[in-house]
């Protein structure tokens, strides 16, 4: 039976047994693929021809589709199916497809969402981003051309974030004659190709979405091809859900539902595995345990759950557990850490900022995390492994990163879910980059934080003074080491223990390797937040001087100390007064080029929003910024 | 049961949406889930009920009401927010008001005011900071590429060309200054789906959506209902001539925009039926979508429609 007839048995039994129907479209299963394939290599239109092959256009939409063919279509007179997906106005002018779009479809097995993905090389962004939830891809090649390098990039792509279901869909067949050399030909090239960066499998079919060979019906030009048509492939392959049932019950904790004292309920979406009422359950990151007592729905509630749904679990136990944690098979759970090597596809303009921290959204977690200098990146047409300073956009490597609070994870391989991340942009809230956890580095299990017996409040009690960072920043010249001189001096006079880091002093010792790239820069900060930070548990008020221009980190060194304990002074000197002082000589080097990446001049210098002082010195003496400082400072904290 | 292993497609729609909802209320400020009393408002709001039961979904839902809707569709809003225990907010655009806006005087203008900045007024109003919204990407082109998190920015712009990539289930609700974010739980479901949810659920929607013999009159090449006779002669200027016909709706807007189609279907299988056997799609019946040429959506959304 071809698909043509089923269509057509479908149809009839609309019309003649709707309740059968019915009965047949609820059962039916779920699978989400991406077509992706070189500009001209006919996505779009094969996408219309599974539109219109499963009754999926209405009849107006068919007119407004003959209009456009005629007026804008690319095929003469005949129908232009890719007019019915190329969405947005800009790109039906271009001709192109620029992003993400999902449609849909229905077969007698199985409901379809097809997510079309650019080929364009500045847009891997989106053909991850399609890739991401797909359990199978359709990598589309143009008979004419065979494989090229957007195949091979595309195929990596997929690869990369592990679909497993690979579909090599020759297209254009027509215009080759449905010659079986040239289609023989592509396979084994690309089986090559596939085995190489580790495809272990893949399905060839030859196709025409414009002539329909091949898609819902065998067709009679390629009498020589033996294999499912391409919708009945569709129809047949497993889809990604049922796998992740048969793997260790997980389920990462949404909301914490208590509507009254009597009901407690942790809401999430399975994971992977299945849960029972009478389940030992442990929760992640505790490791407490308990025993699932009630799958609460709103129809009643569940004997079971599985991978892919929602649900609300009671336990037994008033156990600690809220957004973030994971709940797990007790005597399997996954682990925790905070140091691991990530695969991480970069997707901002701002290329990536070793030192940077962003935040790195996890399931339900999402917490602070620094990125390594890449180990590598892989040039995707090539699959080589560059040594690389950075990620820019599109750019794939492989890094070590670092979380400021231990992750429960697994590696991507084994769970999307708890191993597939995404970096944000702390500053612009863009999301950056997405990543996959491949392991958890040695270290970061085996070193243990040392609880020491004389803490950090002994420490400052002794010194009888409450301990603080006093953060100057601000352009060159503004007047930071002047000031923090001054406030030093004062403190030290009424009996305070201080020290001050200056940026000048500290590198010439500690910071001496470090440069004054924008990745330097911020390294410069986070080892000097990390003095201070030790400085303040040894109860000490540190004043800095630093011209730390970036938000990011001066709000990073922020979160290192305790709650009030960061007091941001900012010395706000206009660029013009700090050029014209220009004690040291700076500017004039930096405006003659022979000084690189000054702030003000050539890097920006970004002010911050809500300083705890700012002292415009323009209108406030030096003298009287300090005493101003430190009036306030022993009227805020007596003890100092 | 013998596969329990495997979820049909309704099931990981359904948990999909669930799942955002969810997402949403962990991470935003101050959500709110829009509500026009039509079948996509009444699957969410079953979704929502179903997504934090045994709470009450803990956010109100807000009708930006144009006073031109139907009837029935004030009285099953009415219901449905006191069976579900949540807070109604209804907003109307008192520009709108006093200026009489009405759909035969004053065309798209109608929609602009009432609806476009009725929305962006009640939602700078209470300080929203999350919008619910039941858009489904099958019902336009443009909405296909639209994100299930779809930031707005303070002008309560759209921006498709600088969406943020989604991946997996990982949604990125941060928020710049000024910003709101208009979510859409049921992206990825078909009309079809939206109907076979409403049966199996017993989902209770208008009983516009049925047919019935209704008081009927033809108005710019349309087939519509005369829901309140006084009132349509005073701004139509004239009495329409008045037909009884057995009618119903397939998408339920204000009562003039929205046309009738004429059937027998009493049942919801037999909706289903006429649905899937009909060759003219959905939209068909609204005249919101041929303003502009083919990108009419695209621009009203850039403006600020929902």
């Amino acid at each position: 039976m071809t698909s043509g007839d089923v269509i057509y048995q479908t149809e009839a039994l609309i019309a003649e047994d709707i309740d059968a129907y019915l009965e047949q479209h609820q059962h039916k299963t779920m699978l989400r693929f991406i077509t992706c394939g070189s500009v001209d290599d006919g996505k779009s239109t094969l996408i219309g021809r599974l539109l219109y092959d499963s009754k999926m256009i209405f009849e107006d939409q068919l007119t407004a589709l003959e209009n456009d063919s005629k007026k804008v279509g690319t095929q003469g007179q005949e129908i232009d199916f890719a007019l019915l997906v190329d969405g947005l106005a800009a790109e039906r002018e271009q001709g192109i497809t620029i992003d993400v779009a999902y449609r849909f479809f229905n077969t007698e097995k199985r409901k379809f969402i097809v997510a079309d993905c650019p080929g364009h090389e500045q847009y891997t962004r989106n053909m991850v981003t399609g890739a991401s939830t797909a359990d199978l891809a359709v990598i589309l090649i143009d008979a004419r051309k065979g494989v090229l390098v957007q195949t091979r990039r595309h195929s990596y792509l997929c690869h990369l974030i592990g679909i497993k279901n690979i579909v090599l869909a020759v297209n254009k067949m027509d215009l080759v004659d449905y010659d079986p050399v040239v289609f023989d030909a592509i396979v084994k090239d690309y089986a090559e190709f596939a085995r190489s960066i580790g495809i272990e499998s893949f399905t060839a079919l030859p196709i025409s979405g414009f002539k329909g060979d091949n898609i819902t019906t065998r067709s009679a030009n390629t009498p020589w091809y033996k294999g499912p048509t391409l919708v009945d492939h569709l129809e047949t392959v497993e889809v990604l859900s049922s796998v992740d049932a048969d793997k260790p019950f997980r389920m990462p904790v949404q909301w914490v539902n208590r509507p009254n004292l009597d009901f407690r309920g942790f809401s999430g979406l399975i994971a992977t595995g299945s849960v029972k009422p009478g389940d030992e359950i442990r929760v992640l990151p505790s490791g407490k345990t308990s025993t699932v007592t009630r799958i609460v729905t709103l129809d009643s509630d569940l004997d079971q759950a599985v991978a892919g749904q929602s649900v609300t679990l009671c336990l037994a136990d008033e156990v600690d557990c809220s957004r973030g944690d994971v709940i797990s098979l007790a005597d399997n759970p996954p682990q925790a850490a905070d140091q691991f090597e990530a695969t991480l596809v970069w997707l901002n303009d701002e290329a990536m900022l070793p030192g940077r921290a962003y935040w790195l959204k996890l399931a339900t977690q999402t917490v602070s995390v620094t990125v390594q200098q890449p180990k590598y990146v892989v040039n995707v047409n090539t699959m080589e492994q560059l040594a690389a300073k950075t990620l820019e956009l599109n750019a794939i490597g492989v890094a070590e990163i670092a979380t400021d609070k231990p992750l429960v994870f697994e590696a991507y391989g084994d769970n999307r879910t708890l191993g597939g991340f995404v970096l944000i942009d702390k500053m612009s809230n863009a999301t950056v980059a997405a990543g996959m956890l491949n392991f958890s580095l040695r270290r970061a299990q085996n070193v243990h934080w040392q609880a020491l017996d004389i803490s950090r409040d002994a420490h400052a009690a002794l010194k009888r003074q409450k301990p603080k960072v006093l953060w100057f920043t601000g352009l060159s010249g503004s007047g930071k080491s002047t000031i923090a001189n001054m406030v030093e001096k004062r403190l030290h006079a009424v009996g305070k223990h201080t020290f001050l880091l200056d940026g000048d002093n500290v590198r010439h010792g500690l910071n001496k390797d470090l440069g004054f790239t924008e990745a330097d820069r911020i390294e410069n900060i986070r080892r000097v937040g990390e003095v201070a930070k030790l400085m303040t548990d040894a109860g000490l008020i540190v004043l800095t001087a630093f011209i730390s221009p970036f938000r990011a980190e001066r709000e990073m060194v922020r979160t290192l100390m305790a709650e009030g304990e960061f007091v941001e002074i900012f010395v706000d000197t206009p660029l013009e007064v700090a050029e014209a002082r220009d004690v040291k000589g700076l500017y004039k080097k930096a405006r003659t080029g022979q000084l690189k990446n000054f702030t003000g001049i050539d890097s920006p210098y970004e002010a911050p929003e809500k300083p705890d002082f700012r002292i415009d010195t323009t209108r406030e003496k030096p003298e009287d910024a300090a005493e101003r400082i430190v009036n306030e400072l022993l009227g805020w904290a007596p003890t100092i | 049961m013998a596969d329990r292993q495997t979820l049909t497609h309704l099931e990981r729609l359904e948990s999909e949406a669930i799942h955002i909802m969810r997402e949403v209320v962990a991470e935003a400020t101050n959500p709110v889930m829009l509500y026009s009393v039509g079948k996509d408002s009444a699957v969410m709001l079953h979704l929502a009920r179903k997504a934090f039961y045994p709470s009450p979904p803990p956010f109100p839902l807000l009708h930006v009401d144009t006073t031109w809707k139907f009837q029935d569709m004030y009285a099953l809003r009415d219901k449905m927010a006191t069976e579900s225990g949540m807070e109604l907010l209804v907003y109307q655009n008192p520009e709108a008001a006093e200026k009489e806006i009405n759909p035969f005087d004053h065309g798209s203008l109608h929609t602009d005011m009432w609806k476009t900045e009725g929305l962006k007024q009640a939602l700078d109003k209470y300080g929203f900071d999350a919008a619910f919204g039941g858009a489904r990407r099958d019902e336009e082109k443009s909405r296909a590429k639209e994100r299930i998190f779809s930031f707005r920015t303070a002008s309560h712009g759209w921006d498709p060309k600088n969406q943020r990539p989604e991946l997996w289930n990982l949604y990125n609700a941060r928020k710049n200054k000024g910003e709101s974010i208009r979510v859409f739980p049921i992206s990825n479901w078909t009309e079809l789906d939206i109907w076979q949810y409403i049966h199996l659920n017993n989902v209770p929607i208008v009983p516009l959506y049925f047919a019935d013999v209704r008081p009927t009159f033809e108005w710019e090449g349309g087939l519509f209902m005369a829901d309140d006779l006084p009132r349509l002669e005073k701004v139509l200027g004239y009495r329409p001539e008045i037909t009884e016909r057995s009618i119903r709706f397939r998408t339920l807007g204000c009562f003039p925009l929205t046309g009738a189609v004429e059937s027998t279907a009493k049942t919801l299988p037999e909706v289903i039926q006429e649905t899937l056997l009909t060759t003219t799609s959905e939209r068909q019946g609204r005249v919101i979508d041929k303003d502009a040429g083919g990108a009419g959506m695209e621009v009203k959304k850039q403006q600020g429609y929902f």
